[in-house]
């Protein structure tokens, strides 16, 4: 026998309060444990994927919108722009690099990205099967989109207008995958990745079929607007999606050499020194159609609004932790008042003072730690449990549930409220005058 | 030897307990017997080291306990004292055996459960050994309660009137129990009592 055997033999010899004491702590641990981990998760996610981007060249319109569309292939794009104008920015002394983006096909859901090998640079990307493509309609596959469509390198698939799977499906133009990615825990492994050439193939000889309907300004070549986001003044008619912009950048439309007529969605920059964010964005806001927006200040912007609802639940969640602490008070306390001769007659047996004191705040700090420990446990069984229900491809599975930095002060926190909860319950047992207790019969 | 020497003690400015001095070789008795109101459990906790003296000194095996610091009065009070109280207490989430180890845990003896099962094989509670205080009927709580005192081979037992709401027949069972169990474990034994049945009992007494 010792102190501690007693501690946790009194712990159990009354189940329905240390059970209301734990579930308490464990629901606001829980709480906050799932928050830190989403937050974390979140952030880890963003600034994996944001690599080593500083600037992105899109159309104009929310930045937001263009960074999440480009960056993390979650929002819509917010148009096209002209190739050659955006790749004029690589005669800038201060640009390092730049990748060219264009997208807005997907194949059940995972999108379809033309780029150039610099993409693979930028986010490490390795192939676990085949290779890179040679040609155009090669595609290489994220990992997640191999495993969870069942591709295999040789296999065949078309692409889908627009981001739903209601879109037209381009079924003359078939993809063929030559390789697959390894995990690389960025957006990559969501995404499916061709060259550029092929999603210009893809939609110029689709418009051509469909132009049937009343284009009759053909001079334009509206065909290397790819994404059909038609600007209101073309008056496509086979729009098939609706992001209409209004005639702010039309003049792209009058480029007639056939190269540089192309269209891309984005252009991904990366700057030779901190001067160029300084310089360029302003400039090509300024003086250009198109859209810079600087990756970090929207990330910053977005997750200082994401970060204003978790506060509050944080709040909230940490109320119920401090309620749990009274409860493990009142705990205490009540049985206190039962004990109190069994604490005078441990003194008579030669306990110190002590150790009593040593008594109350195991069985206090125990109920906390025990309550901390379910509810860590409690938020990683619900986000598995969360993440087998969310659909497959959004980025919420790979979920880290391996214990964060933060989660070591929750457990402080929590310990804390035991201490204090066991505080004054141990002060009693302190000032505890054996001969009256046990001569007051 | 136990000695103790002009101790004195009071509740309030007006009235002091002054206690007389006695003098105990290690295998005497002693019976204390005073009426109501005279500070029999006074004298008890005086004695038993749970309440200091405003005078006096109280010196077992050369150890004057009046002086000790609170933390050491503790540990000496759980080697050498056990006090078996008017009504039993025990430890009540914890089966005899536990409260017993408990004890020794205490008082820093060895954990040893041979020593528990005999000792309460010879207080008849073989079959009560893993039970909970709370299952114990009034008799076998006042032997359970012996057993507790004992238990860590104490080199004095301090009994608070354990025989007040006996029969004379069991109050000569319990007073013979004690006594027998007190030589067996070589201490000594006091009993503080208002009971005069038990005079004859004992050769040393002193009244209050």
């Amino acid at each position: 026998m010792n102190i501690s055997r007693l501690a946790f033999t009194n712990i159990l010899s009354k189940p329905t309060t240390t059970l209301l004491s734990l579930l308490l702590m464990s629901l606001g641990v829980g709480i906050i444990s799932i928050l830190l981990i989403i937050n974390n998760h979140i952030e880890k996610q963003l600034d994996n994927n944001l690599r080593s981007i500083d600037m992105v060249v899109g159309a104009k319109g929310s930045p937001l919108q263009l960074i999440l569309s480009s960056v993390y292939h979650l929002d819509k794009p917010t148009g096209n722009i002209s190739y050659k104008e955006a790749k004029s920015l690589n005669k800038n002394v201060l640009v390092d690099f730049t990748i060219p983006l264009s997208y807005g096909d997907t194949y059940k859901g995972y999108r379809i990205v033309g780029t150039n090998e610099k993409y693979f640079d930028l986010y490490n990307l390795e192939l676990s099967q085949g290779k890179i493509w040679e040609r155009s309609m090669q595609a290489v596959l994220g990992s997640s989109v191999a495993s969870n469509k069942n591709l295999k390198v040789g296999d065949k698939f078309f692409g889908t207008h627009g981001f739903d799977d209601h879109g037209h499906v381009h079924d003359n133009h078939a993809y063929i995958v030559v390789g697959i990615l390894k995990q690389s825990y960025s957006v990559a492994d969501n995404l499916i990745l061709t060259n550029l050439k092929s999603v210009w193939q893809v939609h110029e000889e689709h418009d051509d079929c469909e132009d049937d309907h009343s284009h009759d300004h053909s001079n334009h070549d509206h065909s290397h607007d790819h994404h059909s986001h038609d600007h209101s003044d073309h008056d496509h008619s086979h729009d098939h999606h609706s992001h209409d912009h209004s005639d702010h950048n039309h003049s792209h439309d009058h480029h007639s050499n056939d190269d540089s007529n192309k269209m891309i969605t984005a252009l991904l920059v990366k700057f030779k020194s901190p001067v160029g964010l300084v310089q360029i964005p302003r400039k090509i806001n300024e003086e250009t159609n198109m859209q810079a927006a600087i990756p970090l200040f929207e990330i910053n912007r977005l997750t200082s609004l994401i970060g204003f609802g978790i506060n509050t639940i944080n709040i909230i969640a940490l109320i119920i932790m401090l309620v749990s602490g009274i409860s493990i008070f009142i705990t205490l306390f009540n049985s206190l008042k039962k004990r109190r001769y069994e604490l005078a007659l441990m003194r008579v047996h030669g306990a110190t003072r002590i150790q009593l004191i040593k008594l109350i705040f195991i069985e206090g700090l125990s109920l906390s730690f025990l309550g901390t420990l379910f509810g860590l446990l409690i938020s990683r069984f619900s986000l598995v449990i969360i993440s087998s229900f969310t659909n497959k491809n959004q980025s919420f599975t790979n979920i880290d549930l391996s214990m964060i930095n933060s989660e070591l002060l929750l457990l402080i926190a929590a310990l804390i409220i035991g201490f204090i909860a066991s505080l004054i319950p141990a002060l009693s047992v302190y000032k505890i005058n054996i001969p009256k207790i046990l001569s007051n019969e | 030897m136990l000695t103790a020497k002009s101790i004195k003690y009071s509740y309030d400015p007006i009235n002091t307990f002054k206690f007389p001095d006695f003098s105990l070789d290690s295998t005497e008795d002693l019976l204390i017997l005073g009426d109501s109101g005279v500070g029999k459990t006074t004298f008890l906790n005086i004695l038993g080291g749970l309440l200091l003296p405003q005078s006096g000194l109280i010196t077992l095996n050369g150890t004057n306990y009046t002086d000790l610091s609170n933390k050491d009065l503790d540990k000496f009070r759980g080697k050498n004292i056990g006090i078996i109280f008017q009504s039993p207490y025990f430890v009540n989430n914890l089966n005899l055996m536990d409260n017993l180890l408990f004890s020794l845990f205490l008082s820093k003896n060895q954990q040893d459960k041979n020593v528990v099962i005999e000792l309460l094989n010879q207080l008849g509670l073989r079959d009560k050994i893993y039970s909970k205080p709370n299952d114990l009927s009034q008799g076998e709580k006042q032997r359970a309660s012996i057993a507790l005192a004992l238990v860590k081979k104490p080199n004095l037992i301090l009994a608070d009137e354990p025989t007040s709401s006996l029969d004379d027949n069991n109050c000569d069972l319990v007073v013979s129990l004690l006594k027998e169990q007190s030589q067996l474990n070589k201490c000594r034994l006091i009993i503080i009592t208002h009971d005069a049945r038990l005079k004859k009992h004992f050769k040393n007494s002193i009244k209050l």
